[in-house]
C-alpha cells in the first residue's frame, strides 16, 4: 500500500507537470487540446536525440551520476528538449490552431487537435518504431527503504520527484514574484481583463505554449527515465492530465499541480482493489467524480 | 467475376455499417455542436451488448444467452444509450469541451472493460460465434452475403430518412439553433440542456446500431475492433462528406472507407517489407491529415450543410409549411 502511494506521488508529479500548462491554454484558447499531451512524447524523444548526440560528440558526458541513469549529457539533452518542445508548441498553434481560431469556433479546435495529436503520435512512431526504448541500458538498481511493509525506490525516482518540485517552485517564484508572473496569472485567469490592463495577447499565448511546452518536455523526461520511452506515452498521459486540470479547476495553476498529485496518488491507490488493466480508466472516474460534486475543480471559478 | 461482386458487397455491407455511425455521429455534431470524442465507445458499447444477449455460452463468463436475435439488437442499441444517457446528463450542463473530454474517458474505460473484464467480454481475445440472423435459410454463403448487404443497406436507408425527417421537422431546427446561439435558444424558452441531452442519446444509440450490425455481420468482436482509430476514421468520414449534410455523411463514408481499404492493399501489395510493417502509422497519419487538412481549407466538407431559409408569412416555401 505504501508502495502504491509513493509511486503515485512521483507519477502524480509528473503529470502535474504536464498539466500546468494545459490548464492555462484550455484557459486562455478556450479548447480541450487533445493534442497536449504528445508534446510529453516530443520531448522525451526529443530528449533521446540531444543525449545520444551529446553522448557520442563528448564521450564524457555519458558517464552517470553515482546510482542515478542521468548522465550530462541527458541533463543537457532535457533542457534542449524543453527548448525544442515549446518551439514545437508554437509552431502547432502558428501552422493549425490560430488559423482555426480565426475562422472558427472552439470545438474546430477540439476537433483538430484530435487529429493533430494522430498526426504526431504516428510520426513518432516512424522515426523510432514502435519499441520500448531506454535512455540507458544500464539497470537501475532499487534501495530498499523498509523492508516492513516493503519500500522499494530507484534513485532516478528521487531525483524526478525532486527536479519536479525545484521546477515548479521556480514556476511559483516567477508567478508570484515577477510583473511577468502577473501578467500571466491575469492572461490564465481573465484573457479579456488582462487585454483590457495592457497585456499583449497575442505574445502571451505564444509564451504560455512555450512555457507548456517546456514543462511537458520535462514531464515526458522524467517518465520515460523512470519508465521508457514509448510513442504512446502522450495516449497514456491524455487522460491524466485533463483529470488533473479538471480537478484543480481549469485555467488555475496551483490546481493544476495539486491536481497532478491527487490523480497521481488515487491511480496508485486504486491498484489496491483493481487489477492493473483498468487503470487507464481510473482518471476518467475521477473526472466523473469532480463533474458530479464540483463542476468547477477545486479552485476553479463558477462559469457555464 | 463472383470474386470481384462478393469483394465489392463486402466493402459495401462494411462502408453501409460506418455510414450510419457517421449518420449518428453527424446528428451529435453537425446539427447539435456536440463533439463525441469516444464514438468507438458506442459502436462497441452496440456490439459488445448484441453479443452477450444473443452469443452462444461461453464457459466461465457471463452472458452467451442466445436470446434472439431482435432482443439482442434492442439491447446493443439501449446499452449503447444507456451509457451515453449517464455521461451527457454529467457533462452537457457544463463547458461544451466537457463533454469532449468525458467521451474520450468513456472510450477509454471502456476498452479497458473490454481488455480485462473476462469473465465479461472474453478479454484481449474477444467473443466469437455470434449467430447470424437467418443464415441457415440461405443455401450458401455468397447468396447470403448479398442478402446481409441488402439487409444492412435497408438500414442506412431507413435511418437516413428517419434523421432527415428529423432534422427537417421544428426539433431538427431548434437543434441548429441551440448549436448556433444557445443563449438566444434559451431565451425563447427552449430547454437546451435537455435538447441536447436527447441528441447526444439519439445519436449514440444509432452509433449503436452500426455497432450491432457489424457483430452481426463478422460474428466476431474483440477490444480491437472499438480501438480508438475507428474514432478518427468515423470523424474523417464526417468531415471530409460535409458536417450538417446526411447525404454528405454518407458520401464520406462510403470515400473514407475506400481511401483506407486501397491504401491498405496499395501498401501490403507495393511497399517493401521494411515499410509494411508500418502501414498502421502511414494509414493514421493519412487520417490525421485529412481531419487536419479538411478543417484548415475545407471545413464545410464536399456536400455543405444546406441552410433551409425559411419565411414567415404566406411567401413560407411548401416544404416548410407541410412539415413545420
Amino acid at each position: 500500500m505504501i508502495q502504491n502511494i509513493v509511486d503515485g506521488i512521483l507519477t502524480g508529479s509528473i503529470i502535474s507537470l504536464g498539466a500546468i500548462g494545459l490548464t492555462m491554454v484550455m484557459h486562455m484558447l478556450r479548447f480541450a487540446n487533445f493534442a497536449y499531451a504528445e508534446l510529453l512524447a516530443i520531448g522525451a524523444y526529443a530528449a533521446l536525440v540531444f543525449d545520444r548526440l551529446f553522448a557520442a560528440l563528448v564521450p564524457v558526458m555519458d558517464e552517470s551520476f553515482g546510482g542515478l541513469s542521468l548522465t550530462w549529457s541527458l541533463t543537457l539533452a532535457t533542457l534542449a528538449a524543453m527548448v525544442i518542445t515549446g518551439a514545437s508548441a508554437v509552431l502547432i498553434d502558428w501552422a493549425v490552431f490560430k488559423r482555426i481560431r480565426q475562422k472558427a469556433d472552439a470545438l474546430s479546435m477540439v476537433f483538430a487537435s484530435f487529429g493533430v495529436a494522430l498526426i504526431v503520435r504516428n510520426v513518432i512512431t516512424l522515426i523510432f518504431g514502435l519499441k520500448a526504448q531506454l535512455y540507458s541500458n544500464d539497470i537501475a538498481f532499487a534501495m530498499v527503504l523498509s523492508r516492513d511493509p516493503l519500500l522499494l525506490i530507484k534513485p532516478d525516482q528521487v531525483f524526478v520527484l525532486v527536479a519536479a518540485l525545484v521546477l515548479m517552485a521556480i514556476f511559483h517564484l516567477v508567478l508570484s514574484r515577477t510583473t511577468f508572473g502577473f501578467a500571466l496569472r491575469a492572461v490564465a485567469e481573465n484573457p479579456a481583463l488582462a487585454q483590457v490592463a495592457g497585456v499583449p495577447l497575442a505574445r502571451m499565448v505564444i509564451v504560455v505554449w512555450l512555457i507548456g511546452g517546456a514543462f511537458s518536455a520535462a514531464a515526458g523526461v522524467f517518465y520515460s527515465l523512470t519508465n521508457h520511452l514509448s510513442p504512446l506515452i502522450g495516449h497514456n498521459f491524455l487522460l491524466p492530465v485533463f483529470a488533473a486540470t479538471i480537478v484543480g479547476g481549469i485555467g488555475s495553476v496551483y490546481g493544476a499541480l495539486l491536481g497532478g498529485f491527487i490523480v497521481g496518488t488515487a491511480s496508485g491507490l486504486a491498484l489496491q482493489i483493481l487489477p492493473s488493466g483498468y487503470i487507464p480508466a481510473m482518471p476518467f472516474l475521477i473526472i466523473l467524480a469532480v463533474l458530479l460534486v464540483r463542476p468547477q475543480g477545486l479552485f476553479g471559478e463558477e462559469q457555464t | 467475376m463472383i470474386g470481384v461482386i462478393s469483394y465489392l458487397a463486402f466493402f459495401g455491407t462494411v462502408a453501409a455499417i460506418l455510414a450510419i455511425a457517421v449518420l449518428g455521429l453527424n446528428l451529435q455534431w453537425g446539427n447539435t455542436g456536440l463533439f463525441n470524442g469516444g464514438v468507438a465507445a458506442f459502436f462497441g458499447a452496440g456490439a459488445y451488448g448484441a453479443m452477450i444477449l444473443g452469443g452462444p455460452a461461453e464457459p466461465l463468463q457471463f452472458g452467451g444467452f442466445n436470446l434472439p436475435y431482435g432482443v439482442a439488437f434492442a439491447g446493443g442499441i439501449l446499452l449503447a444509450a444507456l451509457v451515453a444517457w449517464a455521461v451527457g446528463l454529467l457533462t452537457l450542463r457544463l463547458r461544451h469541451d466537457y463533454l469532449a473530454i468525458a467521451t474520450f474517458g468513456v472510450a477509454v474505460a471502456l476498452e479497458s472493460v473490454a481488455r480485462n473484464a473476462e469473465w465479461l467480454t472474453g478479454g484481449a481475445k474477444g467473443m466469437r460465434g455470434f449467430p447470424r440472423p437467418l443464415e441457415s435459410v440461405f443455401a450458401d454463403q455468397f447468396t447470403y452475403n448479398l442478402v446481409f448487404l441488402a439487409f444492412v443497406a435497408g438500414i442506412l436507408i431507413l435511418v437516413y430518412i428517419g434523421l432527415e425527417r428529423l432534422v427537417r421537422s421544428p426539433y431538427g431546427r431548434v437543434l441548429r439553433a441551440i448549436r448556433e446561439d444557445e443563449i438566444a435558444a434559451r431565451a425563447l424558452g427552449k430547454n437546451a440542456t435537455r435538447l441536447r441531452l436527447e441528441a447526444f442519446v439519439l445519436g449514440s444509440a444509432i452509433i449503436g446500431v452500426s455497432g450491432v450490425l457489424y457483430v452481426s455481420f463478422y460474428a466476431f468482436i474483440s477490444p480491437q475492433d472499438m480501438a480508438p482509430i475507428l474514432t478518427f476514421q468515423l470523424w474523417a468520414m464526417l468531415i471530409v462528406g460535409g458536417a450538417g449534410n446526411n447525404r454528405g455523411a454518407v458520401l464520406g463514408a462510403f470515400l473514407i472507407w475506400g481511401v483506407w481499404t486501397t491504401s491498405g492493399l496499395a501498401l501490403a501489395k507495393f511497399a517493401p517489407t521494411a515499410v509494411q510493417i508500418y502501414t498502421g502509422p502511414i494509414q493514421y497519419i493519412m487520417i490525421g491529415s485529412i481531419i487536419v487538412g479538411m478543417l484548415l481549407w475545407r471545413p464545410q466538407g464536399l456536400l455543405p450543410e444546406r441552410i433551409e431559409r425559411t419565411r414567415t408569412g404566406n411567401e413560407a416555401p411548401r416544404e416548410t409549411a407541410s412539415q413545420g
